[in-house]
């Protein structure tokens, strides 16, 4: 895989600027212009990036969500997802980082290939952290406005993890 | 937003409280805020580069050739999508960046499609419908080779750290899947009503 990845970009790159020196479009003062407005809608997304992360941030250190996971306790049970892997689940559209230092600490006390560490890696490979990507993506182009984005993205990511523990028990 | 956003600091400040943790959520106002800007930060390098790629994609025509290789694909998921839309190209080239794993083209692919739905919306301020269906697809991020996570359990010895990868797809297209139906059903029913 990591082939793939290595030969995709440089290849993709060059085939790009070859296209471009054949047409003569002027391929660097193109570059350039694109990376300046590159760079000009990366300084949109902060404000919207500070105030979702800083409120992230805060949710966590408040330990609320070892109080959601509690409520959460009959819901598990019922999806057969392990308690230990809930938290994970819950956590893992708001904070990219944070689910992946959790996935750490459940793989070191349960180890990789017990039941609970093989659906907890597959929660956080099968998820993205959707709170980050819509906040990025709407803020740099500054809609407000985000309708019915959340209900899909997250119901999507409820099914991820239900689907999560399925496959695992079914697969192992 | 605004309920989740402020619902999330009402709530950490209720939960602290009874936790007795509010020194770590007081800490957590200004090491998230900091996080905030050091996220860009990282994210800068990628942005310029990959823009400046796609602008020199765009002049040459790069772009919308793409999209019309994939354009049976785009019309099925973005039917209101223009047909010249360089949209269609930008999307097509952020799919396969996350399909392949490459995260950090990925993203700045990701914002050149959003300004070119942008230039399509009549609203401004209100995501459009093709919009949202582009956002709930990379939030439900298919990825072939989920590297973080087989890293982390080779470190821990797994015996066969990639044996969970046809579990990860089953779940990543089964939510993709569901992701794309919801949109696509609010999206009919929103304008219905």
């Amino acid at each position: 895989m990591n082939i793939i990845g290595a030969w995709a970009i440089p290849i993709v790159i060059c085939l790009f600027i070859a296209v471009g020196l054949v047409k003569s479009v002027g391929v660097f003062d193109s570059f350039l212009e694109g990376a300046k407005d590159g760079a000009r809608v990366l300084f949109q997304i902060i404000p919207s990036l500070v105030g979702l992360i800083t409120a992230v941030e805060m949710f966590k250190a408040s330990g609320a969500l070892d109080v959601l996971t509690h409520a959460m306790e009959p819901v598990a049970q019922l999806l057969h997802i392990p308690s230990d892997v809930m938290p994970l689940a819950l956590l893992r559209p708001v904070s990219g980082g944070s689910s992946v230092a959790m996935l750490d600490r459940i793989l070191s006390a349960v180890g990789p290939d017990s039941p609970s560490g093989r659906v907890a890696s597959v929660v956080c490979g099968a998820g993205e952290t959707t709170f980050y990507t819509s906040t990025v993506y709407y803020g740099s182009v500054g809609v407000k406005k985000i309708r019915h984005t959340l209900i899909a993205a997250l119901t999507a990511d409820a099914t991820a993890s239900i689907l999560s523990a399925w496959a695992v028990n079914l697969l192992f | 937003m605004d309920y989740i956003w402020g619902g999330m600091i009402l709530l950490s400040l209720v939960f602290g409280a009874c936790n007795g943790r509010m020194q770590e959520v007081s800490d957590a106002v200004f090491s998230g805020a900091g996080q905030g800007v050091e996220v860009c930060i990282a994210l800068l390098g990628a942005m310029c580069f990959w823009s400046g790629l796609m602008k020199i994609a765009d002049r040459s025509g790069i772009t919308i050739f793409i999209g019309r290789l994939c354009r049976p694909i785009i019309r099925v998921l973005f039917p209101t999508l223009g047909k010249n839309s360089p949209a269609a190209g930008a999307m097509s080239l952020n799919f396969a960046a996350n399909i392949l794993g490459l995260g950090n083209a990925a993203t700045p692919l990701g914002l050149k499609a959003m300004k070119c739905l942008q230039a399509e919306n009549p609203r401004k301020d209100v995501a459009s419908d093709n919009m949202l269906m582009f956002v709930v697809i990379n939030t439900a991020s298919l990825q072939i080779i989920p590297t973080t996570v087989a890293t982390l359990r080779v470190k821990y010895g797994s015996v066969n750290p990639l044996d969970i990868m046809p579990a990860i797809w089953i779940a990543s297209i089964g939510a993709l899947l569901v992701g794309v139906l919801l949109a696509k059903l609010l999206n009919k029913w929103r304008a219905a009503h």
